[in-house]
């Protein structure tokens, strides 16, 4: 019954209109990026490696296909929590809504299976959106600008990664990027077991995510202990795979953080559907 | 033989809050019934509905389908369940066919594509099997959920005010759906509905409640057997008609309505005399007509 019902609930993400805004505002600006990188992007990079110039010379392509890709990640993570919770926000309080809940739930199929249905479905709708945001960004910047060394700039300095090391971070980077996405769905489907309509738990999840990241960036001590437990304090620790060396411990630590997340949320998910009255 | 109980409600209560909406509910459907589930707004009836589908749980009492405990055998008894709740809602996105089969694969039965088809056609919407269901009119959700309950063949279907704002074409189509149900698959069918007359004319059994209780249980026949029917007469002169009943039916209650149409309350045996006694005082009748018992009998029952 799990099965069949995964299998419904990703027929009917497929079939609606929203579940495809994602795929196509991640086109949109990826495109833009590209265009413009394309236009202007020397100049930009320019700037950015200034500073160094005088202790270092740069030889070769810097504006290549791994450049964009990084910089395409480095801005998109941010918005992408918006474009899943879109469609996993919707997932349980949409039905609510509709009244088709009344009919699923009169089902003989357990309020368990229905939860976890919705989370599998509304998974493998996360993982279509990270593989089409690494194919754009990986495959279309690498088709424009070509190869090259792979020059990040992070707190501690100026990294150089060569070619041939950073096809294996980008692939880490994304299955962490994507557990971090799953964070953002499985809050926004919790809190869409709370709430009896579709715009509730996706403006709420965002409004989680923007908090806890405003906590997460004050410099101010009393919220120096929470940081750590913050799902938000993660979700850049795909990043960390382009620094030499890679901090493993940390990724790790971000990676439990992020998985710690996912299961309470679920846990809370399946106490208040198993518990709550349908009474739309 | 011993009749076989299909569902048995016993002491059922739910509260919301401080609000008590069943108070004391206890019922009986049994095999093959088509049993009327009546009560005003509010008295409960949607919330036990909706705690015999598992969607609501109760506080007490106890329910048993199929003479199984709802709350240890939910899974087994809901496969043998098809429920309308209210108005039918559907996946506006998808197509009719599309609905049936989401709810055909969660049914816990196989449910074919011909199945599917023969479905649609059954309730008159094999033409619009691929039509999204955003351009249904409300009929045709409503013929369309019928389809979603029957779809796994189910022994017992529970409608939930299946009516609710059809036009007489629709009301009627379905009063035939239902009728077909009971006398050509001997379907057990809990029915519930503020149209008094369809339950009068497709309910063998009912129960009446009132207030989260219920209040009168039984065979619609039997309950309405004993009751005097309010008759409904319009002639040409209601003072000669209003002198004339009241000499040879003084005990019974006689109300003027207008200054041709009058209402007297009486037993049915009593309806030939009433008109013998109208003609032999020179009165012309101009309509007589007994109105519905049953919404008599439910508008006594409740005030009392």
């Amino acid at each position: 019954m799990l099965l069949k019902n995964t299998y419904n609930e990703f027929i009917k993400i497929v079939s609606k209109p929203r579940s495809y805004l994602g795929f196509g505002a991640l086109t949109l600006l990826i495109s833009i990026i590209i265009f413009a990188m394309k236009a202007d992007g020397e100049s930009i990079v320019s700037f950015v490696t200034a500073s160094f110039e005088q202790t270092l010379s740069f030889n070769g392509k810097l504006v290549n296909g791994n450049l964009i890709a990084f910089i395409i990640l480095q801005m998109l993570v941010v918005h992408i929590p918006l474009l899943v919770a879109l469609v996993t926000g919707d997932l349980i309080s949409g039905e609510a809504a509709m009244g088709t809940i009344r009919m699923l739930a009169s089902k003989p199929i357990s309020r368990t299976q229905i939860v976890l249905s919705k989370f599998i479905a509304g998974a493998i709708y996360t993982l279509l959106i990270t593989i089409w945001l690494g194919v754009l960004s990986l495959l279309v910047s690498h088709w424009v600008f070509g190869s090259g060394d792979l020059i990040v700039l992070n707190s501690d300095g100026l990294v150089i990664l060569p070619e041939a090391d950073i096809l294996w971070r980008f692939g880490l980077g994304f299955c962490v990027a994507y557990l971090a996405l799953m964070t953002v769905a499985t809050l926004s489907i919790c809190l869409s077991a709370f709430a009896e309509n579709s715009i509730g738990p996706i403006v709420a999840t965002m409004a989680i995510i923007i908090v806890f990241t405003i906590i997460g960036t004050l410099d101010v001590t009393v919220f120096d202990t929470i940081k750590p437990y913050l799902f938000t304090t993660h979700m850049a620790s795909w990043r960390s795979f382009f620094e030499d060396p890679i901090p493993y411990d940390d990724i790790i630590q971000s990676i439990i953080v992020l998985i710690v997340h996912i299961v309470v949320l679920i846990a809370i998910t399946l106490y208040k559907f198993n518990k709550k009255d349908i009474t739309s | 033989m011993q009749t076989e109980q299909v569902i048995q409600v016993k002491q059922l209560a739910k509260k919301f809050g401080n609000f008590e909406a069943v108070k004391d509910v206890s019922f009986t459907v049994n095999k093959g019934d088509v049993f009327g589930f009546l009560g005003p707004n509010g008295a409960g009836k949607s919330t036990t509905i909706r705690c015999l589908l598992s969607l609501i749980t109760p506080n007490a009492g106890s329910i048993e389908l199929f003479g199984k405990s709802l709350a240890q055998d939910r899974s087994a008894i809901l496969k043998n369940v098809g429920s309308i709740i209210e108005k039918p809602d559907f996946y506006k996105y998808l197509s009719a066919q599309k609905n049936l089969e989401i709810f055909a694969r969660i049914s816990g039965a196989d449910v074919s594509a011909k199945e599917i088809a023969e479905m649609l056609d059954f309730v008159g919407l094999g033409n619009r099997a691929k039509h999204k269901v955003k351009g249904f009119s409300h009929g045709m959700k409503q013929r369309l959920g019928i389809a979603q309950t029957l779809l796994h063949k189910p022994e017992l279907i529970i409608l939930d005010e299946p009516t609710t704002g059809l036009d007489p074409q629709g009301i009627i189509e379905i009063r035939n759906l239902i009728l077909r149900l009971k006398n050509e698959q001997n379907k057990t069918i809990l029915l519930s509905s503020h149209q008094l007359s369809e339950i009068e004319l497709i309910a063998n059994r009912m129960v009446i409640i009132n207030q989260g209780r219920s209040i009168v249980e039984g065979e619609v026949g039997n309950l309405l057997q004993s009751e005097e029917t309010v008759v409904s007469i319009e002639v040409d002169d209601i003072t000669k008609a209003m002198n004339s009943l009241s000499q040879h039916f003084a005990a019974a209650s006689i109300q003027q309505i207008t200054n041709k149409q009058l209402e007297i309350e009486v037993r049915k045996q009593d309806i030939p005399a009433l008109s013998k006694c109208l003609v032999e005082a020179g009165v012309g009748i101009e309509a007589l007509e007994p109105k519905r018992k049953l919404e008599d009998y439910f508008i006594k029952t409740i005030q009392s």
